[in-house]
């Protein structure tokens, strides 16, 4: 056991040192607070005007209301597009996550003549200007006499989507150990048994982070739908036509929706994996 | 779906394997049999081919040429799951995402045996760790994990249980403690064991028969202590402990012994550990079968004299000396500190003897660094 000092014999800390202690331990708070309110500002303000009794412009602060809330199809034509976005989203979800996972496996997990170049050309799609992507595709479509609407746009959203599910899906393969597929096979298990039973489990949360970074990026986008679309209305599109009349509060209270949709599914997804590492 | 070859016992004969990848010869020519019920152990250094050849008996590579025979059966080509043999991998590959009793059962459901649980439960009692079977892999220590793969592998009784580098992630009181209990283990199921390493100790407390690799090949096979007493060449002599290899030429004959001439003195060595193919050899003895003596005092056995303490380091257990010669060769030496004589002074005049029974030749043309520069402990997976 030490002696106890005499209070009076501990040596002080300066006062300029314990505030340079005190401002080096709490910098990244203050940096983490000014971050997160200018990342959060407009959807704060976006969750607050979904609460606006607007009338038709959403642009001045009138008073507030449940009103768009209980009825978020409301405003004409909303609902009709939010439909034909999730419509599109889902399909293009579904298509682009399983060509993507398959080229993702053939890309990290096979040797074979081409590899690294289409490993490169993969990357390709995500560094082309959305403009020129969608008027290519515009023109390609009318070339085979294809009109736009709602399968080309369905199309052309696969195809940007499964660059995002290759690369996700990828990083997830490239961090599985080849052992543990190789000790599936040592323990009886056939090819087929093997993906099913080792190979796919470890690679499903990469693929369901993928699959929610396709739907996102295609509920989301505006450009190349722009041109492929033709009499389709999405979401984005009715938002941006809506714009030039004043957008309807409705349109906060569906995109209030979906982020807050989005946070939950992250919330559960980390829920989920917690109780998994338990 | 073919299933014969999973119900294959008998001894493993490996016969004239080769395994190329481009121009390397991983497995060069190797034959090869593993008597049923046998703890076998191949050990080599860093790309010698043992985790090839084990991978190859395991079905996760193909040989070039050769085949592998399981019994009568012949198991070349069929694929892992079609093989009566399991693995314990290096660093376990335990799968993440399954409960330990799941990892355990994976063979067993693969299988379609019915009694899973009391097979898992038996096999998690043999290795000590029932209250373990709710976890997941990521939350037990490295022993602990290390026994999980064991058990996955061993409740399908495979004819054949290859270990691959099995304890090499463990410090080292746990791989001293696994080893005695993997041996044990292994007497309890009665299984086949190969075990590939790289570490000469852990061979030689585990092993009936090591299979001493280098560069593809089998340098020499045999129990521990053959090997260890009877090298037949520089690479098997200088991998499994350290010897003192001095150059020198046979000069004679005299019963069941040699006559041999080093720098001009005469030694005798006993005719069956000469490895020699003509008069040029190399006289080989381990660092502690030689005595180290004053000049003048009388001596039994083998005398080299004229020699010169250069170095002296305690180490508890023994005393290393560093003797050098009147040739320029500095010998190793290692007394054990049991006899009560006080330890000898660096500068001392000595000789050195030994009994000639411990004494064994080598080719003169080998290249007696062979074996000596890798250092085993350091070096990890091929």
């Amino acid at each position: 056991m030490s002696k106890k000092i005499a209070d009076a014999t501990i040596p002080t800390i300066p006062l300029a040192a314990r505030f340079q202690r005190w401002f080096g331990r709490n910098l990244i708070r203050v940096y983490m607070v000014l971050a997160f309110t200018y990342l959060f500002i407009p959807v704060a303000y976006t969750f607050a005007f979904s609460f606006n009794d607007s009338g038709k412009s959403n642009l001045i602060w009138k008073g507030f209301t449940l009103d768009n809330w209980k009825n978020p199809c409301g405003a004409p034509e909303v609902c009709n597009a939010l439909a034909n976005s999730i419509k599109i989203g889902l399909l293009a979800t579904i298509f682009s996550t399983i060509l993507g996972t398959m080229i993702a496996f053939a890309i990290g997990r096979h040797k074979f003549k081409g590899r690294s170049t289409s490993n490169l050309l993969i990357f390709l799609p995500m560094a082309t200007p959305e403009i020129v992507l969608g008027a290519s595709l515009l023109s390609l479509f009318l070339v085979f006499k294809i009109n736009p609407g709602f399968w080309p746009t369905v199309i052309a959203h696969v195809m940007f989507c499964i660059s995002f599910v290759v690369v996700t899906v990828k990083a997830r393969i490239a961090s599985l150990d080849p052992r543990l597929e190789q000790a599936a096979m040592d323990l009886y298990a056939n090819e087929f048994q093997t993906f099913r039973r080792v190979t796919l489990p470890l690679v499903a949360p990469g693929i369901a982070g993928a699959a929610l970074l396709a739907f996102s990026l295609s509920f989301d986008d505006f450009i190349i739908t722009n041109f492929n679309s033709g009499t389709v209305i999405t979401f984005p599109k009715f938002v941006y036509t809506a714009a030039a009349r004043g957008i309807p509060a409705q349109a906060n209270v569906i995109g209030s929706g979906m982020f807050f949709l989005a946070l939950a599914i992250v919330i559960a997804g980390q829920l989920v994996n917690r109780r998994k590492a338990r | 779906m073919s299933f014969d070859a999973s119900s294959a016992r008998g001894d493993l004969i490996l016969t004239r394997i080769t395994k190329e990848y481009g121009d390397f010869k991983a497995v060069d020519d190797l034959s090869l049999t593993i008597p049923k019920g046998s703890f076998f152990a191949l050990l080599g250094p860093s790309g010698c081919g043992k985790t090839t050849t084990l991978r190859m008996i395991a079905g996760l590579e193909e040989p070039t040429v050769g085949s592998i025979h399981l019994g009568p059966t012949d198991i070349t080509t069929t694929k892992p799951y079609q093989r009566p043999i399991n693995t314990v991998f290096q660093n376990y590959a335990l799968f993440p995402h399954l409960t330990i009793f799941e990892n355990i059962a994976f063979g067993l459901r693969r299988r379609g045996i019915k009694d899973v649980d009391a097979e898992v439960n038996k096999v998690l009692n043999l290795v000590e760790l029932p209250h373990l079977a709710g976890r997941k892999p990521t939350q037990l220590s490295g022993g602990q994990q290390q026994r999980i793969a064991l058990a996955r592998a061993i409740v399908n009784r495979p004819a054949l249980l290859l270990l691959d580098e099995p304890l090499g992630a463990l410090d080292l009181k746990l791989r001293r403690q696994m080893q005695i209990e993997l041996k044990w283990i292994q007497k309890e199921v009665g299984l086949t064991f190969v075990h590939v390493t790289h570490d000469q100790e852990e061979a030689m407390t585990m092993a009936d028969t090591i299979a001493v690799m280098n560069e593809g090949k089998i340098e020499q096979m045999g129990s521990p202590a053959d090997l260890y007493d009877d090298p037949e060449t520089a690479f098997v002599a200088n991998f499994l402990g350290q010897s003192n290899l001095i150059k020198g030429t046979i000069s004679g004959n005299d019963g069941d012994s040699l006559i041999a001439d080093v720098f001009g003195q005469k030694i005798s060595l006993p005719k069956n550990r000469s490895h020699a193919v003509d008069n040029s050899i190399y006289v080989g003895i381990r660092p502690e079968k030689f005595r180290i003596s004053l000049l003048n005092t009388p001596v039994n056995g083998n005398v080299l004299t004229g020699g010169r303490i250069e170095d002296v380091s305690y180490i508890g257990v023994s005393t290393q000396y560093q003797v050098e010669m009147p040739w320029g060769q500095e010998l190793m030496v290692f007394e054990q500190n049991d006899d009560g004589v006080a330890p000898f002074n660096k500068g001392d005049a000595v000789n050195i003897s030994w009994a000639p029974v411990f004494t064994f030749a080598l080719r003169g043309d080998e290249d007696v660094t062979a074996g000596s520069e890798v250092n085993p402990e350091v070096l990890d997976e091929e």
